[in-house]
C-alpha cells in the first residue's frame, strides 16, 4: 500500500523545468530516501506534497487524499520539516513548539506532553528556554524536526535534515528517524549525502533533471549493477580519444560490464567486473595495446556508482554543473507564497 | 439503533471550526505581542515619534494668525486629531512589514503547511495587534494633548475616536497584508510606505484646514481618506459630539460625521473585498 503517490508532475520556474514527468510511489510505513544533487527537483517534489506549491501538471495523493483539492486533511497528515530551517529568532524553542501546537489545534494538557516528550527524546532541554535567535544550526534543526513531530504525523517529510549538521546533532536525528520507521512513520527524506540514503532508507529513488531514474531497495540497486567497482585511468590526464579506445577494449573483456567513461574526472574509465581474476589480467591486456596502468581502485558498489551508472556523472559533478545552472532568486520569488 | 442529526453534527462542526480559528488566531497575535514586548525600541519609537511632532509642529505654529483655525482653537488643540490619524495610518501601513519578513525568511511556510482552520488568522491576528498598538499610541497622544492643555474627549468622544480608528486601521493594515503578498520583496513595500507616508499626511487636514490650502491641494485633501478620519477624532475633542454636524468644507460640498464615518466603511469593505481574491489565492 502507497502513503504517496506522484504521478506525471511537472514544474517549471520561469524558462527552468524543475520536475519533468516525475512519478513517485512511497510505500506507508517506509524510510523512503530521494537522491540527487542539489537542484534536480527534489525540494519542488516535497513543497508539492507539502500542498506549498501546486504543480503545473500532475497528480498527487497523500494517505489516500488528492493533495491538490484536500489541502487540509492532507496537511492534518503530515509533518515538514524544510531545508532552511525557518524559526521565530525573538520566540524561545519551547514558545515556537507551543505556537506549532496550537497551529495544530493540540490541547493543552496533549500539548504540554508531546512537548516535553520531544525535548527530552531530542536532548534539548539545556537550551529549549533559550531565545531561537542563540541556537546552532544543529539545535535550529532538532527544534525544527520536533515541530514537524509535535502532532504525531502519520507522514514526516525532511528536505535535506542534516545538512551542514554537527555530528552529535546527526547522530541524534538518525536515530529518531530509526526509531519512527519502527513505529509505522512513513518518511520521506531527501538528500544529496549518499551515506545518509544508504544507512536510513528502506526503498530510495534517484531524481534527476526533475525525474526518477532508478528506483528500489538500495541494496538491490548495488547489486544490479552486477559486481565490483574500478576506477581506472591510464594516463594522469587522458583524452576523449584515448579513454573511448581504453573503453572499446575493456568492453570486450571477460567478466567486465557497464564501461562508462567519466568526462569529469579526466575521462577515468569507470566499469564492473565479476572477480578479481579480470584485475589480474588487466594491466596485460592493457599493455598489449601500449596502454599503461595509470591509477586503479577497486571498490564494492556504492550509490555513487549507481548514480553514474544511471546519469554518467558522480553526484558531485552533477552537483557542480548544476549549481552554475540554477537561478536561486527565480525560484525563491517562484515559490514564495 | 443510534441516529445522527446533520444539522446538530454541522453546528458541532461550526463550533469547532470556531474554536480551532481563536486558538490560531490567539497564538499568532501572542508571538506578535511577544515580538514587541522583547524588541520594544519599535513601540518607544511608535509612541515618541508623534510626541515629538506633537511638540514641535504646535510650537512651530503657535504664533500663526488667529483666523486661521477654524473655530479659533489653539493650533495644538487642532493638531492632536491629526497626529492620532496619522500615527494609527502609518502603524497599519507597516503591517505588512512582518508578514513579508515571514515570508522571505520561510516562516510563513511553516503557518501555511499546517492545518489552519482558516487562514484569515493570519491577517485578523495582524489586524488585532495594529489596532492594539494604534489606539496604544493615539492614547499617548491624547495624554500629552491634554498635559499640554489641549483637551481631553468625553467618552462619547472616546467611543467615537476608538470607532474611527478601528475603520481605518482595518482598511490600511487589509492593504498592506495585501501588498506583502503581491510585491516581491521588502525592499518595495517599504519603498511603498516610504513614497505614500508624508503625502498622504501633507495631502490631508491633519496639519492644515482645507480653507488655508491651495485649491488643487484642497480637492485632494477633501477626498484623502484621512481626512474622513481626522475630522469627526477633532470633533470628538469639542463637546457635544453631534454626528449631524458639518465637518468638512469640501470643494464639492459639506460632509457630516455620519457621512465620514459611512465613507470610511465603504472604503474598509471595498478594500476589503479588492484584497479578498488575492488572499484567498495566496491563502487558499
Amino acid at each position: 500500500m502507497f502513503f504517496i503517490q506522484l504521478r506525471d508532475l511537472f514544474k517549471s520556474y520561469g524558462s527552468i523545468r524543475a520536475l519533468n514527468g516525475l512519478n513517485l510511489q512511497v510505500p506507508k510505513g517506509s524510510l523512503y530516501g530521494l537522491l540527487g544533487p542539489n537542484g534536480a527537483g527534489k525540494s519542488t517534489a516535497l513543497k508539492i506534497i507539502c500542498t506549498l506549491l501546486a504543480p503545473d501538471s500532475g497528480s498527487v495523493e497523500v494517505g489516500g487524499f488528492n493533495a491538490l483539492l484536500d489541502e487540509k486533511e492532507t496537511r492534518r497528515k503530515l509533518g515538514y520539516v524544510a531545508q532552511d530551517v525557518a524559526i521565530d529568532k525573538i520566540l524561545t524553542g519551547r514558545e515556537l513548539l507551543h505556537l506549532q501546537g496550537d497551529l495544530y489545534h493540540l490541547d493543552k494538557k496533549h500539548k504540554k506532553k508531546r512537548i516535553e516528550e520531544l525535548i527530552h527524546r531530542l536532548d534539548m532541554h539545556e537550551w529549549i528556554d533559550r531565545r531561537c535567535g542563540s541556537f546552532s544550526g544543529g539545535m535550529k534543526r532538532r527544534l525544527d524536526l520536533a515541530s514537524g513531530l509535535l502532532h504525531e504525523p502519520e507522514l514526516l517529510i525532511l528536505d535535506e535534515p542534516t545538512v551542514g549538521l554537527d555530528i552529535e546533532s546527526r547522530s541524534v536525528i538518525w536515530g529518531l528517524l530509526k526509531e519512527l520507521r519502527k513505529n509505522e512513520t512513513t518518511i520521506l527524506l531527501s538528500s544529496h549525502y549518499l551515506e545518509e540514503v544508504d544507512e536510513l532508507a528502506d526503498e530510495m529513488a534517484i531524481i534527476d533533471q526533475g525525474k526518477v531514474i532508478a528506483s528500489g531497495k538500495p541494496d538491490d540497486l548495488k547489486k544490479e549493477l552486477g559486481g565490483d567497482r574500478v576506477t581506472l585511468r591510464v594516463r594522469e590526464f587522458s583524452d576523449e580519444v584515448e579513454a573511448e579506445s581504453v573503453r572499446k577494449l575493456i568492453k570486450n573483456l571477460n567478466g567486465v560490464s557497464n564501461v562508462v567513461v567519466n568526462q569529469k574526472q579526466g575521462y577515468s574509465l569507470n566499469f564492473l567486473v565479476q572477480s578479481n581474476d579480470v584485475i589480474s589480467n588487466l594491466s596485460g591486456h592493457l599493455s598489449k595495446e601500449n596502454f599503461e596502468v595509470f591509477a586503479l581502485s577497486h571498490s564494492r558498489p556504492s550509490l555513487d556508482d549507481v548514480y553514474l551508472q544511471a546519469t554518467g556523472k558522480t553526484l558531485m559533478d552533477a552537483e557542480l554543473e548544476l549549481a552554475g545552472k540554477r537561478d536561486f532568486k527565480l525560484e525563491n520569488k517562484k515559490s514564495m507564497r | 439503533m443510534i441516529t445522527t442529526n446533520p444539522s446538530l453534527h454541522k453546528e458541532k462542526q461550526s463550533r469547532n471550526n470556531f474554536n480551532e480559528m481563536l486558538q490560531e488566531t490567539s497564538a499568532l497575535t501572542w508571538r506578535l505581542f511577544i515580538q514587541l514586548i522583547r524588541r520594544p525600541s519599535t513601540l518607544f519609537a511608535g509612541i515618541l515619534q508623534p510626541l515629538i511632532w506633537l511638540l514641535l509642529f504646535a510650537a512651530l505654529f503657535s504664533k500663526a494668525p488667529i483666523d486661521f483655525l477654524p473655530g479659533g482653537s489653539s493650533y495644538g488643540e487642532f493638531l492632536g486629531a491629526g497626529l492620532i490619524v496619522f500615527t494609527a495610518f502609518s502603524g497599519a501601513l507597516n503591517a505588512g512589514l512582518p508578514l513579508m519578513f515571514d515570508r522571505e525568511f520561510g516562516f510563513l511556510n511553516r503557518l501555511l503547511v499546517a492545518p489552519l482552520s482558516s487562514r484569515s488568522s493570519i491577517v485578523i491576528s495582524s489586524v488585532i495587534y495594529i489596532t492594539s498598538i494604534s489606539l496604544l499610541q493615539s492614547f499617548a497622544i491624547m495624554a500629552t494633548s491634554a498635559l499640554l492643555g489641549y483637551g481631553w474627549p468625553s467618552l462619547r468622544g472616546f467611543l467615537l475616536i476608538a470607532i474611527t480608528l478601528l475603520l481605518l486601521v482595518f482598511a490600511i493594515t487589509g492593504l498592506s497584508l495585501g501588498l506583502a503578498f503581491v510585491l516581491p520583496g521588502h525592499i518595495e513595500l517599504i519603498a511603498i510606505i516610504f513614497i505614500a507616508n508624508l503625502p498622504v499626511l501633507f495631502a490631508s487636514t491633519a496639519l492644515a484646514p482645507i480653507s488655508f490650502m491651495p485649491k488643487w491641494l484642497g480637492w485632494i485633501a477633501s477626498i484623502n481618506p484621512l481626512t474622513f478620519a481626522i475630522e469627526p477624532i477633532r470633533m470628538a475633542y469639542n463637546n457635544p459630539v453631534d454626528l449631524n454636524a458639518i465637518l468638512i468644507n469640501a470643494p464639492y460640498g459639506e460632509v457630516n460625521g455620519y457621512s465620514c464615518l459611512g465613507i470610511l466603511l465603504i472604503l474598509t469593505v471595498g478594500l476589503f473585498f479588492l484584497i479578498r481574491p488575492l488572499l484567498n489565492r495566496k491563502l487558499a
